[in-house]
């Protein structure tokens, strides 16, 4: 009984009476709660809840058809000078940057930094540049929120968190209506670091004023996708 | 908003390394200064997280001298507990899931050697580190023995319940290592070595020109011309903090839950600084009580829909991370998990007040509470304050008994720090029946006591009714008095109430109180003609703890 791993669970057992009659039976789970919404996934309801909710937050919508993506995200971080994005993002949608400084537009020049696994970029580069894209994972209509799960679209965690404006692509076959239809989805691999964002950050902490942006990306960008090209989830 | 609970007790400043940092810090120049010494007013330091040293009935009093302090709970109470009913309201499965929560709540209990063994192996396998602590000290050396190896002299903190419990920051001062809280109001309440007053928004007891007062003063690098505009306040923090996000090696975290059969850990936050502590530095260490299982990741699915809801009333708080051991690559490649007793199991022994350990710290209690409301948290004197704090930090700290450390204990009293109206347990998103544990808690004390207490409600209503006959309305008046009408038979006597007076009316009736005020009620019954006095130690004999 020396060390405290042992003595812990020792504890633990003889508070829980194991071996006497007052041992507790684990309970059965009621699973009453609904497990999927009554909208299919990608649906027009579905979009809209979602656009509704993060237009609640405060993120910025826009929503897209597939041949729009790559104007859209110029109009977004097109004056932005170093754009950071993942390995494995489709780089269809960075061809309407100007990334070309010896073209005749140099001073619209958008530097785009891939972050490298095997190279990785400093914080501080990080910190010093204005925006991200990355895709997602899985996007939730009824909460507001978009799941991004480290895939090589969406790069690792410290990218989408420490530039000041992200710009997140979602895929209209990746909006689901309800928490436990994502977290089903996420469940296949669950040991991926996964991060949840609905909305900017904020904070209520001063006299319950809300203010948006406290720490990560002050401003969240979502480009919606609408046609359900390959449902990701 | 913070969300994954409480930073510390603040660093008493001119200990070692106050919050703003090292070298170079103007506030330094204050530290020695008698004048600032506590330039935001005098703040009592409790010696230990769950023990403050003064018992509730006189905390309580001397808060409901504070106009400021009861102004700021009132809006800040009401503001929330209208957003959680908002968006409680639009969830068809609230009640379904509120089912499934405490089930499953009660399903890791039942099982937790064996899920803590599960977790234990899962995050091994995945490239982390478990500790096991037995107590607080216990906890506090696992720390701070990682911090040293990993030789760093600073290390960022989100907000932990957990961490507080145990005094991590004190602890880590000691050993010369300096915990900066980066939750805006933990930073708030550090900065000016302060207390936290709430769970969920531990700086309520401030108001804006006292923050831009503190940040002046206290934080080093705040812009000379801050004005006192929220925003403005919080873009000073955010430049202050991010320095130390990018520098930190070490970050220390609470959990909100723990997956068993993945070895998944979760943090809900709103601010950003938890995906910061979580992402920037090389080593983590999160501190988390035994009780924080969740049995499956699919289970996640019940409680990140209870949790934002019933805590900030949003949908969604702004982000959720959940991380599994290291991942290559991406975020600390050193994970420490530490898994912390500290009296858990000992409450684990009660039956009846197990479910405590339910608890997904969530606030809702406390903002619907009409006891909490007017005296706020400091007057619980422990860092878990209002109903929760009253059932979970007497059973926590109770010697072998539990049932409250007898009568020199000032948390003895905080049984009776309610008035039973219920509240509590109807918003209780793990559905914890809170007054029957309080009822059952008062009740082992007054058996521990038989003879020189007659009649336990008696005294349950002295400490809430004092508190409540104060001025103001008793907010649960219409509650308590629909629930006699509800319950009452046709001549009017209570016979059986639904829950928690089950226990009072098993042994006697209570008079119905047909619409009048519960306060009317108490004062009619029990002190006709007069305001209670100021209650001493329920069970005392009236000579000490007054
Ligand atoms: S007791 Fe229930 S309502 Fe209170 S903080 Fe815990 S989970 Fe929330």
């Amino acid at each position: 009984m020396s060390d405290a791993r042992t003595q812990v669970l020792a504890r633990v057992r003889q508070a829980l009476g194991r071996g006497t009659p007052s041992e507790p039976v684990p309970p059965e789970v009621p699973r009453a709660y609904r497990s999927a919404g009554e909208h299919a996934p990608g649906s027009a309801a579905v979009l809209d809840q979602l656009v509704d909710r993060l237009e609640d937050y405060r993120a910025h919508v826009h929503r897209v058809a597939p041949g729009g993506v790559a104007d859209a995200v110029a109009q977004i971080v097109g004056h932005a000078t170093t754009v950071v994005v993942p390995p494995g993002l489709d780089r269809e949608w960075l061809a309407g940057l100007v990334t070309d400084p010896t073209s005749g537009r140099s001073h619209d020049a958008v530097r785009v930094v891939v972050d490298d696994p095997a190279a990785p970029l400093p914080a501080e580069m990080l910190d010093a540049a204005s925006a991200v894209v990355t895709a997602a994972r899985v996007a939730i209509a009824e909460t507001g929120t978009i799941v991004l799960d480290g895939g090589p679209d969406q790069g690792r965690r410290a990218i989408s968190l420490v530039p000041d404006v992200h710009l997140c692509v979602l895929r209209a076959g990746q909006v689901v209506q309800t928490v436990p239809e994502a977290v089903r989805a996420l469940a296949t691999s669950p040991a991926r670091p996964l991060t949840w964002v609905s909305g900017p950050s904020a904070t209520s902490d001063i006299e319950l004023s809300r203010v948006e942006g406290v720490h990560g990306p002050r401003t969240l960008h979502v480009l919606l996708v609408e046609e359900a090209g390959a449902p990701g989830a | 908003m913070s969300r994954t609970f409480l930073g510390l007790p603040a660093l008493r400043r001119g200990g070692h390394g106050g919050p703003g940092g090292g070298t170079g810090d103007p506030a330094g120049a204050h530290r020695d200064s008698p004048v600032a010494d506590e330039p935001f007013g005098p703040v009592r330091h409790p010696d230990a997280p769950l023990r403050w040293g003064e018992s509730f009935p006189r905390a309580a009093k001397e808060a409901l001298g504070n106009a400021q302090l009861r102004r700021n709970l009132a809006h800040a109470t009401s503001t929330i507990r209208a957003r959680r009913a908002a968006v409680v309201g639009e969830v068809p499965d609230w009640e379904a899931l509120r089912d499934a929560g405490s089930a499953l709540k009660e399903q890791v209990l039942a099982r937790l050697p064996e899920l803590l063994e599960e977790l234990e192996r899962n995050v091994t396998a995945r490239g982390g580190v478990v500790h096991w602590a037995r107590d607080a000290a216990e906890a506090n050396r696992i720390v701070a023995g990682i911090v040293k190896a990993e030789g760093a002299d600073e290390v960022v903190k989100v907000k932990s319940m957990a961490t507080q419990e145990i005094g991590l920051n004190e602890a880590l001062a000691a050993e010369g290592i300096a915990a900066v809280e980066t939750d805006l109001a933990e930073l708030i309440v550090q900065l000016a070595d302060d207390m936290p007053s709430h769970i969920l928004v531990p700086a309520i007891h401030r108001n804006r020109s006292e923050i831009r007062d503190i940040f002046l003063a206290r934080m080093g690098d705040a812009p000379p011309d801050l004005s006192d505009v929220p925003r403005e306040l919080a873009m000073a923090a955010r430049a202050h903090l991010r320095r130390k996000f990018l520098s930190a090696k070490v970050a220390v975290s609470g959990a909100n839950f723990a997956v068993a059969s993945t070895g998944t850990l979760a943090v809900v936050e709103s601010e950003g600084n938890g995906r910061m502590c979580l992402t920037m530095p090389e080593t983590l260490v999160t501190v988390m009580g035994i009780e924080k299982l969740v049995p499956s990741f699919e289970d996640l699915e019940v409680f990140l829909q209870l949790l934002p809801r019933s805590s900030t009333g949003e949908r969604m708080n702004p982000y959720t991370s959940l991380w599994t051991g290291v991942t290559p690559g991406d975020g600390p490649q050193r994970f420490h998990l530490v898994l912390l007793d500290n009296g858990r199991s000992q409450v684990l022994a009660d039956e009846t007040g197990r479910a405590a350990l339910h608890c997904i710290r969530c606030s809702a209690c406390l903002n619907v509470c009409p006891v909490y409301e007017r005296v706020g948290g400091h007057a619980y004197g422990s860092v878990y304050p209002g109903p929760i704090g009253a059932i979970l930090t007497p059973q926590l700290t109770g010697p072998g008994a539990r049932t409250g450390g007898g009568h020199g204990d000032p948390n003895a009293a905080l049984p009776y720090a309610s008035t039973l109206c219920g509240a509590c347990y109807e918003v209780c998103p793990v559905k914890i029946d809170i007054p029957s544990i309080l009822v059952d808690l008062r009740a082992r004390e007054v058996d521990a006591d038989r003879g020189r207490l007659a009649d336990p409600t008696a005294a349950a209503m002295k400490v809430a009714g004092w508190v409540m006959s104060d001025g103001g309305r008793f907010a649960a008046a219409g509650r308590a008095a629909s629930l006699g009408r509800v319950a009452g038979g046709r001549d009017g006597v209570v016979r059986h109430l639904p829950f928690p007076g089950s226990r009072w009316t098993a042994s006697r009736d209570l008079p119905a109180p047909p619409g009048q005020t519960f306060r009317d009620w108490w004062t009619k019954e029990h002190e006709p003609g007069r305001t209670p006095p100021p209650a001493h130690e329920p069970g005392d004999s009236g000579e000490e703890q007054r």
